[in-house]
């Protein structure tokens, strides 16, 4: 698929970064989440800490309950630590005030869900350019933007759809759409391909690792299937009852990720 | 976000869930019908009040009389200035003055005087005053039987109800008015009314000659400048007045009424004469007062200090429509509350509604909030929502309110009408109302989005985004 320039996106001020430059896109300090229910408190993340490369694609590995989707919604912005710190691009995001986060949620995160999470009310053109009426951008190049978002993952032709009348495939190409629309720093996958068939899965992996390489876009994805972690990620980070289980470089990424792409 | 976005993300919203967002857009509509019904009704009675008023020549007519007039001693006004006998005289060339200030459609003499009537050979004891031809348009004539003057000096007379009741011998039971205007102006209307009135002669030097018309009962007065003659002038009835045109004159409102020119050309002795009996010897007559009309009530206060420099006394009964405002002013409020306690309700409603929002769309706010709405757009999203419901409850409230008015005015008029009165449009929906309710309905509606639009705001993404 076509990524070059991402043309028309708007521009981050942050240069494209260079997967193999070793400064650090996201650093988590002995995180810690906890919940209390009653007299028991859940920690569903326990002293986590852990370093993401700017333009790298790490997968978060672990089974259910192990705390993977917690961490991913502390480094977006969405849930604020119990204790310790989640540090974005020398940034800890313990120090932003509300609207600081939501500024940081719409400007450098861009995030995509199992289940999709499309405005049903709304056409995909409207749920894709929804993140640009929040940074105020004129309606004409609001248009045009998300045209060319949904150009881009094959779903021009059903722009005036509403989520109902897709595909669980589509759906998801249009929820990349618009995590890429205000064209982020980060993107945050919570199992992209959870809800969708294995040939469907694989379309949406290939569009996300694009992204990551054309755009250099660092990738965090939480998942629990370990082969398709492999097939992608450049890096896996294990998580187990809230604690970091294992942290290991992607050894057969070259060859699976030549299979992945025929 | 920018306001045409809130705009239109909030009805497309409204539109999401149409049937219980109409309900609720009714509710306020209800409302504002209320509200502007009530303050329609209180309007339309002060315009038709102050209507009434306007006719009736009270507002617009300034009384000027002579500080020599003994009645006005003790007045603030006397206190300074010349002494009542040193100050002007109420005669023509003040009057002329007086016509040439600005703002001043006309100055007529007061004439007015108590004499004996005798009709059907009975002679009937009341007061008589002039009245000039704009007087046709006073509203208590709106309602009379016959008509008004045929000319300004014709020999007509139009007498009241109640001067009408005392020829025909009919005597109204105290408080009770049952006699109906145009059963007594049947009989009455053509006839002939015989005037004796006391006619004040010039005498062209002292002592007297004798009266060039003798009549019955000369009483020149010795050592006087002037005389005295009894005369007699017939009269022909053609109107009769339901209202009494000098209700707010008090013991001195007359009963029957000539035109002007016509009691000018009567010389009729006035009480004036006595005083100024030097003056009253000459051609010129003086008068005890003089009614002066402006153009608008507003000019009245200006012309009272220019006649008051002139050296006059004057009275207005300006300060009673102060009072009248005042009342007016009260009644709106009262029933603007009443009005508004329907809006209160449907202040309820738009709460109800927008809680019930937040609760089907909390996914949807966790959405809008992981891809990066602030919780400032969370809240001005419901708040655009509550105000959009505001607005359009607004319009259409103020329309049924409007029809609500137009039903019961015409509901009113037929049954006027039924009972042989005149139409009367009470009701009365201005532009500063419409605007006014619309804006306020736009208020309340907002006041009812503060704490569900907090809520929203304040809802935490992570427990949106999981529930189902």
């Amino acid at each position: 698929m076509a990524m070059s320039g991402a043309a028309g996106l708007p521009q981050n001020n942050a240069p494209a970064v260079d997967a193999t430059a070793p400064m650090a896109a996201i650093r988590t300090e002995q995180l810690c989440r906890h919940y209390r229910m009653g007299d028991t408190v859940i920690r569903a993340v326990d002293g986590v800490s852990l370093t993401v490369r700017a333009g790298e694609f790490v997968a978060l590995l672990g089974s259910s309950g192990s705390g993977k989707s917690s961490v991913l919604n502390l480094i977006a912005g969405l849930d604020s630590p119990t204790s310790g710190s989640v540090i974005v691009h020398d940034r800890d995001l313990a120090k932003f005030s509300r609207e600081e986060l939501a500024g940081y949620r719409l400007r450098t995160v861009g995030m995509v869900f199992q289940s999709f999470n499309l405005i049903a009310s709304m056409t995909l053109a409207e749920n894709v350019e929804l993140p640009l009426r929040f940074a105020e951008i004129e309606r004409g190049r609001r248009d045009r933007l998300s045209r060319e978002a949904l150009t881009r993952v094959g779903l021009q032709a059903r722009m005036n759809h509403r989520p109902s009348e897709l595909s669980g495939g589509e759906q998801q190409r249009a929820a990349l759409a618009r995590a890429l629309i205000n064209r982020p720093k980060l993107l945050l996958a919570d199992e992209p391909t959870g809800n969708l068939d294995s040939r469907t899965g694989t379309e949406i992996m290939n569009m996300v690792r694009d992204f990551n390489q054309q755009l250099g876009m660092t990738v965090v994805m939480v998942t629990h299937e370990r082969a398709l972690a492999e097939r992608y990620a450049q890096r896996l980070i294990f998580l187990a009852d809230g604690k970091l289980a294992g942290d290991e470089a992607n050894e057969t990424l070259g060859a699976e990720t030549g299979g992945a792409q025929t | 976000m920018k306001l045409p976005d809130l705009t239109e993300l909030a009805l497309r919203n409204l539109r999401e869930s149409v049937l219980r967002n109409s309900l609720t857009t009714i509710g306020i509509s209800v409302g504002v019908a209320s509200l502007v019904a009530m303050l329609s009704l209180g309007i339309g009675l002060q315009q038709l009040a102050s209507r009434r008023l306007m006719k009736s020549g009270l507002f617009d007519t300034v009384v000027v009389s002579s500080r020599r007039d003994l009645r006005n001693f003790g007045r603030d006004e006397e206190r300074s200035g010349p002494t009542p006998g040193e100050s002007r005289i109420l005669d023509e060339s003040a009057l002329r003055e007086i016509e040439h200030l600005p703002n001043v459609v006309e100055a007529n003499p007061d004439i007015r005087f108590i004499t004996e009537l005798r009709f059907e050979d009975k002679p009937h004891l009341t007061m008589v005053a002039a009245l000039p031809e704009s007087q046709k348009s006073n509203d208590a004539f709106e309602s009379l039987q016959g008509h008004f003057f045929s000319s300004d000096n014709a020999p007509e007379v139009v007498i009241q109800k109640t001067f009408a009741e005392e020829l025909l011998g009919k005597t109204p039971k105290s408080g009770v008015d049952e006699s109906n205007v145009k059963d007594l102006a049947a009989p009455l209307l053509g006839k002939e009314l015989t005037m004796r009135y006391a006619q004040r002669e010039a005498a062209p030097s002292v002592p007297m000659a004798p009266s060039p018309e003798p009549a019955s009962g000369d009483q020149s007065l010795v050592g006087a400048a002037y005389s005295v003659i009894s005369r007699e002038q017939k009269l022909k009835i053609v109107g009769v007045a339901d209202l009494d045109p000098e209700s707010m004159r008090g013991p001195t409102r007359a009963r029957v009424f000539l035109p002007l020119k016509l009691a000018e050309s009567l010389r009729v002795m006035q009480p004036t004469d006595l005083r100024e009996i030097s003056r009253a010897a000459s051609d010129q007559p003086v008068y005890s007062s003089l009614s002066v009309r402006v153009k608008n009530p507003a000019q009245i206060r200006a012309l009272e200090d220019a006649i008051k420099k002139m050296g006059f006394n004057t009275f207005s009964i300006l300060d009673a429509t102060r009072s009248l405002q005042q009342f007016f002013a009260v009644l709106d409020l009262f029933l603007g509350i009443f009005g508004s306690l329907a809006l209160a309700v449907a202040s309820i409603g738009i709460v109800n509604t927008l809680v019930m929002a937040i609760l089907e769309r909390r996914r949807e706010i966790g959405i809008m909030k992981a891809i990066g709405a602030s919780d400032g757009d969370v809240k001005k999203l419901f708040f655009a929502e509550a105000g959009a419901m505001g607005v359009l409850g607004g319009i259409l409230g103020v329309a049924l309110g409007w029809s609500i008015g137009q039903v019961i005015n015409l509901g009113t008029n037929v049954y006027l009408k039924r009972q042989s009165l005149p139409p009367e449009h009470f009701w009365s929906v201005p532009w500063w109302l419409v605007g006014s309710a619309i804006l306020f309905a736009f208020i309340v509606s907002l006041l009812s989005g503060l704490y569900p639009a907090g809520r929203a705001a304040r809802l935490d993404p992570v427990q949106a985004l999981r529930y189902e």
